[in-house]
């Protein structure tokens, strides 16, 4: 069973901030990590292999840095890596990054490509699915487990909030896996150690089945990002201070007068 | 083709470093006393506008001409179960209305399933000028292949200038596969959506944990995808004028897919905070898990459900289901009592939207009192007590 998985380098934390000068986030340090959401799905790719062999292939796309996430990612148990990095590719939106990703894929060997359920920068939790469309393959969205694994197709458990579902998809697909569905493993150092060369594969756009730079980064990118903003304040608050007594008096009264509270 | 080029002989060295600490990817660096761009570019463009005069430009080719006046329109994709309307799509009629209205066109519903004519029926009722239904045995259960199909069928004979997606696990699947179908972008989980005069939709939305907020414009293809949770628009009431019925087909190859389901069956009914009125939440200053009788003493008093913050989920106190913010539920209830949060964004994005806002808390500068309405600095322990004793006392003394 050939198996690639999709990783993403985020920031290390969410708690960024904007410079109010020039109106750009502020990335001060250099604080990266693996897209916590990819580790389940590389678990579960993991875990699969165990069940029915095969090789694992992590892929990214992103900047040279984002290799650190690859060897994390051989060192959890991957076979090898794909680096997709290139200048044209900066800027990219949903489409682009899927058309990016889908040419990496494209020509090589492969059952399954799974995804995780988003990232935590940009958190559109799209690109599997149109990489998918990309692929002409099915995909699934949410899947919490898989349940049987053949030569030609995979059953899968999925999450459609109300309801749930087991379908069966032929081979190859895209599998988004969800949130918490597995507790992935810890990277082995000893792995890590034993790693005596780089094995990243790397990839410009040139590389790619389709070159045309039109098809990549901002100049593939149908939206367009005009301003970004922190978000607003409450507009009109009253703030009470003072004793339990009077601040708990003071809340009831209001609470009565927005009838919250009924007479018994 | 946007690019970036530099032009060395307006790059001072002062100037080469003030790029490179402009760049907020650190994708600038000094080479040979000018600068080169690496990998790290995001095209933010920043360098160009702030950066020294002429240093580095984006040089762009015209834009290219496309007609977009083809298409026009407001569509909602209108989410069935089991023949039940999903209620985030009705609230999307109501905002295809307001955006429709600016530009004069058409608001359209489309609505996929078997035996849905009487969610059609429905439809039509709420506000949208035409339901477009693919009513067929294949597309009773949602399999990506026929329902995206149905879908493309739909924009490339109605060709819609907008169309709106309701963000559950079914819609942040499908919209993004028919999106990336036509080549155009898709906005997820937009919380604002702005109708243009020119028919351009601004689209806003979180990002980072929603930390930062982006305005996202399609400009240059169509139609301008975009997807909303549940509960960010209000539910327009159902009326009586109704829109006209289109029942559409598609050919056998365009229903059949490979993908089979084996087995699909409704979640057992949980009890869902999104849906209710009052929610008293319930926060890190909390000492132990005992104390939550009292947060769930109020809520019985108000008639609501408790809820929590991820913490409080994580430290088993409250099952997961109870838990608000990005990672948990989003809710919108009338009335919301924060006890003992600090408000981090990330739980405030879940529930901003609600109606009123009291937060309790010990921290005078905590974060939460940036999106309460009513902001009480206090102790929990003494307050909410005291609340309870006047509330069973019914001494509402104004």
């Amino acid at each position: 069973m050939e198996l690639i998985v999709c990783v993403k380098q985020v920031p290390g934390t969410t708690q960024v901030e904007m410079d109010p000068v020039t109106g750009t986030l502020k990335r001060d340090g250099v604080s990266s990590k693996m897209n916590p959401y990819d580790l389940f799905a590389l678990e579960a790719a993991l875990t699969l292999r165990e069940r029915c062999g095969g090789h694992i292939t992590a892929l990214t796309m992103g900047p040279p840095q984002a290799k650190s996430i690859l060897l994390e990612a051989v060192s959890m148990g991957a076979d090898s890596a794909v680096l997709l990095s290139d200048r044209k590719l900066g800027g990219a939106d949903v489409l682009a990054t899927a058309y990016a990703l889908s040419q990496a894929v494209k020509g090589r060997k492969w059952d399954i490509l799974f995804c995780g359920k988003q990232t935590t920068d940009g958190d559109t939790a799209q690109v599997g699915a149109e990489t998918a469309e990309f692929l002409g393959v099915p995909h699934v969205s949410n899947v919490t487990a898989i349940e049987d694994i053949a030569e030609d197709h995979v059953d899968v458990r999925v999450d459609l909030d109300t309801h749930v579902m087991v379908q069966r998809l032929p081979l190859p697909c895209v599998l988004c896996m969800d949130r918490d569905v597995n507790t992935p493993r810890l990277p082995s150092w000893k792995r890590r150690r034993e790693l005596t060369e780089e094995p990243i594969e790397v990839l410009s756009v040139a590389d790619l089945p389709d070159p045309d730079p039109k098809r990549y980064g901002l100049n593939g990118s149908p939206t367009k990002v005009e301003r970004i903003f922190q978000p607003e304040k409450a507009a009109q608050r009253q703030m009470i201070y003072g004793s339990a007594e009077e601040t708990a008096a003071a809340l009831t009264a209001l609470l009565a007068e927005k009838k919250f509270l009924q007479e018994v | 083709m946007a690019e970036l080029v530099i032009h060395p002989e307006q790059i001072t060295p002062e100037g080469a470093k003030a790029l490179v600490s402009l760049c907020p990817f650190g994708a600038i660096r000094e080479k040979d006393g000018g600068i080169d761009i690496g990998q790290e570019c995001k095209m933010c463009g920043l360098c160009v506008r702030k950066g020294p005069k002429g240093a580095v430009t984006l040089q762009e080719d015209a834009p290219e001409k496309t007609d977009l006046s083809d298409w026009k329109g407001v569509a909602v994709f209108c989410e069935q179960q089991e023949g039940e309307i999903h209620s985030v799509s009705r609230e999307l009629l109501g905002k295809a209305r307001e955006l429709a209205a600016v530009t004069g066109e058409p608001v359209y519903a489309l609505l996929m399933g078997s035996g849905v004519m009487t969610g059609a029926e429905l439809l039509s009722r709420c506000g949208a000028d035409k339901v477009f239904v693919y009513d067929a045995p294949e597309l009773e259960t949602f399999r990506i292949g026929p329902y995206t199909n149905a879908f493309s069928d739909f924009v490339r004979k109605v060709k819609p200038s907008c169309v709106l997606v309701g963000a559950t696990n079914m819609g942040r699947s499908l919209a993004p596969r028919t999106a990336a179908r036509f080549l155009t972008g898709v906005t997820a989980d937009c919380t604002k959506l702005e109708m243009r005069p020119d028919g351009n939709l601004v689209q806003i939305r979180p990002a980072f944990g929603g930390n930062i907020m982006a305005q996202i414009v399609t400009t240059r293809t169509r139609p301008q995808f975009c997807t909303v949770r549940s509960k960010v628009f209000p539910l327009p009431k159902a009326g009586e004028s109704a829109g006209e019925i289109k029942k559409m087909t598609l050919s056998p190859e365009e229903l059949f897919s490979a993908v089979q389901v084996l087995e699909a069956a409704k979640k057992p009914k949980e009890t869902d905070i999104s849906e209710a009125e009052v929610i008293v939440a319930c926060g890190r200053g909390f000492k132990k898990k005992d104390d939550l009788a009292l947060a769930q003493s109020l809520a019985d008093a108000l008639g609501g459900q408790i809820a929590c913050t991820r913490p409080i989920a994580e430290a088993g106190w409250l099952p997961q289901n109870r838990q608000i913010g990005l990672s948990g539920r989003t809710v919108a209830p009338k009335l919301i009592i924060t006890l003992g949060i600090s408000g981090s964004v990330q739980f405030a994005a879940g529930m901003k939207g609600s109606e009123f806002i009291v937060a309790v808390d010990e921290n005078e500068n905590a974060p939460i009192f940036d999106v309460a309405h009513y902001g009480i600095v206090g102790d929990l322990y003494q307050v909410v007590p005291e609340l309870l004793r006047r509330i069973r006392e019914g001494n509402y003394g104004v």
